[in-house]
């Protein structure tokens, strides 16, 4: 069935409290590190304090001889496992990769990547123990930068890593884990048609995805093998799926229970906790909790890549595109797998072009293995692109949202990556900032405005739920994917929706992998999507019972059964003259009428449609000491349609704000022993309340018809376009132009300086 | 090293517990007493997701020594609700959506709890600041700030404010 | 967090005792949040704390005689609900609300901040400016130093083991003193200092500086009393050639360090900005002996 008239919508639309919502305002919820088992014990992780080292040796005898320890574990309490490509998370990894990443054998490729734990009886013993392990390292060169990590004779990580999609295969290894490329009509045609060129470098640090809730689980292994897992993370199954590999375990004896997540990003795709708290407790009996303090998350979890993007675009006097070339570095951290794919096929997909080519390389350094952050690789990608043509604008005098326009791909437009587009909503995003009231406001001195578009491609994929009727005729939906950002509430009401029900008559829960069919983790702003597909299935699968039901009582054929507001109705007169009966009354007799009326839906869900943006930002800049102070802020997407709107402007507004602390603050700096010089809060600078103005998002509703509700993934494409929107809008209020990310303030005061020094300050 | 015998009132009950002198406040709460309400983001007080009301004014618990709460008079997260009735401000983040992942939100209820014992009508300026100690990574802080806006309105008797 | 021992003394003399007395490291605890962040982190491990908030005149303002007297556990929140000190030195009140959060307000202290050594403190400054003098408690009795004394490096203090900071005495404005802390961090809030700047200055009837003080933070080892600075100032209105006169001695009283902070050019001439910015605050509060509360840059 189809739901997308909203004028006909009951549910669907409104903004009702969330379910979860009271448990959290009160502080009952219970997150990664809520959980205790009896006779739990304390789990600390040992963490490397060179950027590339091998282990010689790792003497754990006065730790586990430390009164109060109870189990010490390395790489040696792991099976060594085959180099295999995992489709278990979000980006691309390799089972051995992770088994690696989780604890180091023979070396060590990070500051902060793990070398042994301990589980103690309490968190102080095992912190002493900690200090009583010796490893003896042999210290060895170390790279950092993309760019230095792919020379010739740049420090090997992996003497196995040959670049991949190069001919011939190399007979060196190298950094350079791939060499991907896109190509779209012919680039040599496209120069010479183009009238106007312009080439630009730009450069992005690696940003972390800063979820406030650190990484936690508490495992329990029995003697026989079975085992609990409680943990944080963005997808129970992901776990299970990764844990069982890792320790070498069948997946039914693993039972992983998803706790209320604070926050992921994309960072809680993989794990890092769980398989050494399963070794720690197998060794040891007893369930281990593991909870890392803020400085591991920084030092050992998974930040987006750091990038070089080159990006080259030709026109015609019109500013009608006709080339485009980009060449594109990502870090992928100590292991392959960066997002350059994603980086390079979002770059251009906003623009039809005839001619285009894409070069992406895959490089590995001795830094923290990447894990996906919120539409990972296009952020960088776009941050290049979105300011070149901010640049040809410029050049050519053209308005920089008019050139969007008469650019933008529409329904037809066939991408340089390969699909071609239907039911896109990019052109209506230009339009609706040109239209929006933002622009009629008069900039101050030295205030200024730019704007910058976005696309992220959003999934569907593997999705389980059940509905279940109770005896009162209230519903329960069980779903998979664990809830980040209130999609529980969503659930609830498509399920509400189909059952013509309240939405407070509808409980939803995030079940356990023993309690509902497999479910692909959440994450490339695929829940709503796909998981409320499987739910909106679901519900309708009860609908049909619960006619089946009525015509029962009322002995007559289903077919003569019409289900409206929660409500039986013969279907016309000729079905017969029978009162309505409700959900509720149908449910009380369920038991006579051939038992309890539930279903369950498990689907690979086909069809997401594409999230579009595009961002207005205005900005003013204090010349004597570089600051940028966002003054105006407005994000306009297509998001199909808004289910819980609320969370939709949450989606939007969250985004933006990361994008802005990408742009403005936000960044890994590590010392010249490669060790990270920033791991906390403190000097890794998140946005602050105080540092923002209101986020006005605005939601083009353009349904996709491939989703019952119309629904398209909103959570990602937000923060693809506030760099270059920051960027664009500091030039503007400037006249300088900031490649490089963060645009911090010492770097924005040294560009200031190096075009016009100001007189005042001449003097030394 | 012994443990020391604390006598302290948290969310208005008499406690007695014993702790190691290392453990923090917000160890305490968490490990020895259940009130797992207050969080650890950050352990350094740069995120406010451990904070707690100390004799009138809000910290944060990973700061505090638990052998410090001697004697004080300390309001956690589980104390701002009546019973079953909730302060405003856990209301307003309820209506207004203040909240997604909901980890920094028992922060977040405490300072904005406190802010409006002093401040009975803050600006959206003095609101921002107030809560700077306050990570959210989810939200962007609109709705937050939308949410304290309107339960002040809501305490001062004006009502949809925001 | 490792283990470690914890005592809350009842007199200055107890805490005397216990920090002379001490076996291994001993740490002074008044607001904790330099202290517990630096345990935790393991780049501090001591063997015992003791925790001063339970002496007596450890936790207030009072005034005696001709000084403000601050004890030396006073948390921000009542610094700057002092309404006396607010309004005699407005500067101070803004250096002390800077440090941290409103939850690190209802713990940090003067004392704390100064001990720690961080050049970047941002209470210091203005207290130096200030003139103001810390009374010291140690196995040989009390000594008064001025508050510029007691650090002598990062992290390094001149004070002997066993000693602690019992109060800090500021004294009272002239007519026509004032002074402004202003200092500049990346974000709008929750970040340490790059560079901070205290300007307190006394004017005549004419609006001319007669006296004046500028300290830096966070542009070299300790805090800098910029003696070019006070000098560029005394006898001058505030007028353009003055401050450019004030920003270039402030820019030439840096020794900074490029860290993940900001960078030696940097600091150099945002310490110059700040000088001007601060003494145009400092001079009109001077000439208007208004109080209110100025922000961060």
């Amino acid at each position: 069935m189809s739901y997308l008239d909203k004028s006909a919508l009951k549910v669907v639309g409104t903004r009702p409290v969330r379910p979860d919502g009271v448990e959290k305002v009160i502080g009952r919820a219970n997150f990664g590190a809520d959980m205790v088992m009896p006779g739990m014990l304390w789990g600390k992780v040992l963490r490397s304090p060179h950027a590339h080292a091998r282990i010689r040796s790792i003497n754990t005898a006065r730790a586990a001889a430390l009164p109060g320890v109870r189990a010490v574990i390395t790489a040696d309490d792991f099976p060594p496992i085959a180099s295999e490509e995992a489709f278990v998370g979000e980006g691309p990894m390799n089972f051995r990769d992770l088994s690696y990443n989780c604890i180091a054998r023979g070396k060590v490729l990070y500051d902060g990547h793990a070398v042994a734990a301990v589980a103690a009886t309490s968190p102080a013993i095992a912190e002493e123990a900690l200090d009583l392990i010796a490893v003896d390292y042999e210290v060895l060169p170390h790279v950092i930068d993309v760019e230095d990590a792919m020379k010739a004779d740049a420090p090997v990580l992996h003497d196995d890593l040959f670049t991949q999609g190069v001919d011939p295969k190399p007979t060196k290894p190298s950094n350079i884990a791939k060499r991907i490329g896109f190509n779209k009509g012919d680039i040599a045609t496209g120069w010479k048609e183009a009238e106007v060129t312009i080439e630009r470098r730009y450069t992005t640090q690696p940003v972390h995805q800063g979820y406030i809730e650190p990484h936690a689980c508490v495992v329990a292994v029995g003697a026989d093998g079975q085992c609990t897992i409680w943990s944080s993370s963005q997808g129970q199954f992901m776990v299970r799926a990764y844990c069982a590999k890792l320790l070498g375990v069948d997946i039914a004896n693993i039972r992983a229970m998803p706790a209320e997540i604070g926050g992921g990003f994309g960072g809680k795709t993989l794990i890092y906790l769980e398989p050494l708290a399963m070794a720690l407790s197998r060794k040891s009996g007893r369930p281990v909790k593991i909870v890392m303090n803020r400085e591991e998350v920084f030092r050992g979890t998974g930040p987006a890549a750091g990038s070089v993007i080159e990006v080259k675009l030709g026109a015609k006097k019109d500013g009608r595109l006709v080339a485009a070339e980009l060449l594109l570095k990502y870090q992928a951290g100590a292991f392959p797998g960066s997002p350059v794919g994603p980086g390079c096929m979002c770059a251009f997909a906003m623009y039809d072009i005839p001619h285009v080519s894409i070069v992406g390389y895959d490089v590995v350094s001795n830094r923290p293995k990447v894990a996906a952050y919120r539409a990972p690789g296009a952020p960088n990608s776009s941050f290049g692109v979105e300011s070149c043509m901010d640049e040809l604008a410029r050049q050519m005098n053209i308005d920089p949202l008019h050139l969007r326009e008469i650019n933008a791909a529409k329904d037809g437009t066939k991408a340089a990556h390969g699909p071609t587009w239907s039911n896109i909503g990019y052109l209506e995003t230009v339009q609706a900032a040109q239209a929006n009231a933002h622009l009629s406001h008069k900039l101050g001195s030295n205030q200024g405005r730019g704007v910058a578009s976005g696309f992220w491609f959003n999934i569907g994929g593997e999705s389980s739920a059940a509905c279940h009727i109770n005896e009162d005729g209230t519903a329960t939906v069980v779903e998979g994917c664990p809830d980040i950002g209130g999609s529980r509430a969503s659930m609830a009401m498509m399920a509400a929706e189909v059952l013509g029900i309240p939405y407070e008559r509808v409980r939803p829960i995030v079940a356990d992998t023993a309690s509902v069919g497999f479910s692909f983790l959440t994450g490339g702003s695929r829940v709503t999507f796909a998981t409320g597909m499987a739910v909106t299935q679901a519900a309708e699968k009860v609908v049909v019972e619960l006619k089946k039901r009525a015509a029962m009582i009322w002995d007559i054929s289903p077919d003569a059964v019409d289900w409206k507001d929660g409500k039986a109705y013969p279907a016309g007169p000729n079905a017969g003259s029978f009162e309505p009966l409700s959900l509720q009354e149908i449910a009380l007799k369920a038991g006579r009428t051939g038992g309890p009326i539930s279903a369950e839906v498990t689907i690979n869900a086909q069809g997401a449609g594409a999230g579009w943006a595009t961002h207005i930002c205005d900005v003013e800049v204090d010349s004597e000491t570089g600051r940028v102070k966002i003054l105006r802020y407005t994000a306009i997407q297509d998001v199909g349609r808004a289910i819980h709107p609320s969370y939709v402007e949450g989606q939007i507004q969250g985004g933006v704000t990361q994008g802005i602390g990408w742009a403005l603050n936000e960044e890994y700096i590590y010392d010249k022993d490669g060790r990270l010089e920033n791991p906390g809060f403190l000097d890794y600078r998140v946005p602050v309340a105080s540092d923002l103005p209101m986020i006005d998002a605005v939601m083009l509703e353009i349904p996709n018809p491939r989703h019952p509700f119309g629904a398209k993934g909103v959570g990602e494409v937000p923060i693809v376009p506030p760099m270059a929107a920051v960027a664009n809008a500091i030039f503007d209020a400037t006249g300088i132009r900031m490649r490089d990310l963060p645009m911090s303030p010492p770097k924005l005061r040294a560009a200031l300086d190096a075009e016009a020094p100001p007189p005042r300050l001449a003097a030394e | 090293m012994s443990k020391h015998h604390v006598t302290t009132t948290i969310n208005g009950e008499p406690v007695e517990y014993l702790c190691e002198a290392q453990q923090t406040m917000l160890d305490v709460l968490r490990d020895e007493l259940n009130l797992t309400g207050s969080k650890e983001g950050c352990g350094s007080g740069d995120c406010g997701a451990c904070t707690v009301i100390v004799d009138g004014n809000i910290v944060c618990s990973c700061l505090m020594l638990g052998v410090e709460a001697e004697g004080k008079t300390i309001t956690t997260v589980e104390g701002i609700a009546e019973g079953d009735k909730l302060h405003p401000v856990q209301q307003k983040f309820l209506e207004h959506a203040a909240l997604q992942c909901g980890f920094c939100t028992p922060g977040f209820i405490v300072a904005a709890k406190a802010l409006l014992d002093e401040n009975k009508n803050p600006t959206e300026e003095e609101t921002r600041y107030w809560l700077a100690g306050n990570l959210c990574r989810c939200t962007g802080y609109d709705k937050i700030i939308r949410a304290v806006l309107d339960a002040a309105a809501l305490m001062r008797g004006e009502a949809g404010a925001v | 967090m490792p283990r470690v021992s914890y005592t809350a003394p009842a007199t200055v003399d107890d805490a005397v005792k216990a920090l002379a007395g001490a076996a291994g490291l001993a740490k002074v605890l008044s607001g904790g949040t330099d202290l517990l962040v630096q345990l935790k982190s393991g780049r501090l491990k001591p063997d015992l704390i003791v925790d001063t908030k339970r002496i007596p005149g450890m936790i207030g303002i009072r005034e005696e005689g001709d000084y403000f007297v601050i004890g030396a556990a006073t948390p921000g929140v009542l610094i700057s609900a002092h309404q006396p000190l607010e309004h005699a030195y407005p500067g101070i009140v803004e250096g002390v609300d800077l440090i941290g959060s409103q939850q690190i307000q209802g713990r940090c202290t003067i004392a704390g901040n100064l001990c720690n050594a961080s050049p970047a403190a941002d209470s210091v400054p203005p207290v130096i400016a200030a003139r103001a003098r810390a009374v010291v408690a140690g196995p040989g009795g009390r000594r008064e130093v001025p508050v510029e004394e007691i650090v002598t490096g990062p992290g390094r203090t001149s004070l002997q083991k066993g000693e602690f900071v019992v109060e800090f005495k500021i004294p009272l404005p002239k007519p026509r003193q004032s002074d402004a802390y202003l200092r500049f961090i990346p974000r709008t809030e929750m970040d340490i200092a790059v560079v901070g700047c205290a300007v307190n200055v006394t004017l005549d009837e004419s609006g001319a500086c007669t006296d004046a003080r500028v300290v830096l933070g966070a542009v070299a080892p300790t805090q800098v009393i910029v003696a070019g600075a006070a000098e560029a100032l005394r006898g001058h209105k505030l007028d353009e050639d003055t401050l450019q006169r004030l920003d270039s001695a402030a820019q030439a009283a840096c020794h900074p360090i490029t860290d993940k902070r900001g960078t030696i050019e940097y600091r150099t001439k945002v310490a110059g900005v700040l000088a001007r910015r601060a003494a145009a605050i400092a001079f009109d509060r001077a000439a208007t002996r208004g109080a209110t509360i100025a922000g961060a840059v």
